[in-house]
């Protein structure tokens, strides 16, 4: 991948809003074009991104009164892209990630999950998932193995 | 939201003239789909081929049209891009709808 070396580390700083979150996933997914991604390595970036820039919003920041805002930072090295969303949101429950498990579909029709699978979707598509509180913020570790 | 609607005998087609279907569109598409199927009684035929991207909550604004048609008409899908593919088979979600390559296949199948 000789593109690989135009890949500068990136921080994008987004509002709290979901027109915003579609917005930073876009300007993040143009800043990791120079890893030039296998579509499908890419899909799954951008998939793991929204799911947890939706959570972050959903459930992170809706009691936050003040204006915040999200952070989201990449970094390459060596086969493997680490993304990292900060927020000022409140910490996760039991200060850990929640598990996620798969939907449950062998249910009658009105109850068929319509919501739920967002952690289910990130543990499935990150390699390695982390989460750290600092001081107020809220750290969300996301690796990626880039094959080339 | 665009969505827009045309009839095959015994059929409605839905076709999604968005190339998102996320968390900001989520409840426009679902209201949306409310609209415009409320007239009718066929099944309904979803057609996502201009959708690039899926995210979880579009997947469940696609689950909530379909409950919402009630249990005697049928919402199958048609023209599912890679990654929203991706995402139906990730959840086993392709398991709850018929699935379909094309439009033109599902109304040969319908047929059938």
């Amino acid at each position: 991948m000789a593109e690989q070396h135009n890949f500068h580390p990136f921080s994008i700083a987004i509002a709290e809003s979901q027109d915003a979150v579609r917005d930073g996933i876009a300007q993040a997914m143009l800043r990791l074009a120079p890893l030039g991604l296998p579509r499908d390595a890419a899909s799954s970036v951008e998939l793991v991104l929204a799911e947890a820039l939706n959570n972050t919003i959903e459930h992170a920041l809706p009691r936050v009164t003040r204006k915040t805002q999200i952070e989201i930072r990449g970094d390459y090295k060596t086969g493997v892209l680490h993304l990292t969303i900060i927020d000022q949101g409140k910490p996760m429950p039991n200060g850990a990630v929640p598990t996620g498990p798969a939907p449950k579909l062998d249910v009658d029709m009105p109850n068929i999950p319509e919501g739920g699978f967002g952690w289910y979707m990130i543990h499935s598509l990150a390699r390695k998932i982390e989460y750290m509180r600092v001081g107020n913020t809220n750290h969300l570790n996301l690796h990626f193995d880039i094959k080339p | 939201m665009e969505l827009t609607s045309s009839k095959e005998p015994g059929l409605q087609i839905v076709t999604v003239q968005e190339q998102r279907i996320d968390a900001s569109v989520a409840l426009a598409f679902k209201d949306r789909m409310r609209q415009i199927t409320e007239e009718g009684t066929e099944p309904v035929l979803l057609d996502l081929n201009h959708v690039q991207f899926i995210d979880s909550s579009g997947l469940g604004a696609i689950v909530a049209a379909m409950k919402n048609l009630g249990p005697d008409r049928r919402l199958i899908l048609a023209g599912l891009t890679t990654t929203v593919e991706k995402v139906f088979r990730l959840t086993r979600m392709d398991s709850v709808f018929g699935v379909f390559s094309t439009v033109e296949e599902a109304l040969a199948e319908m047929r059938a």
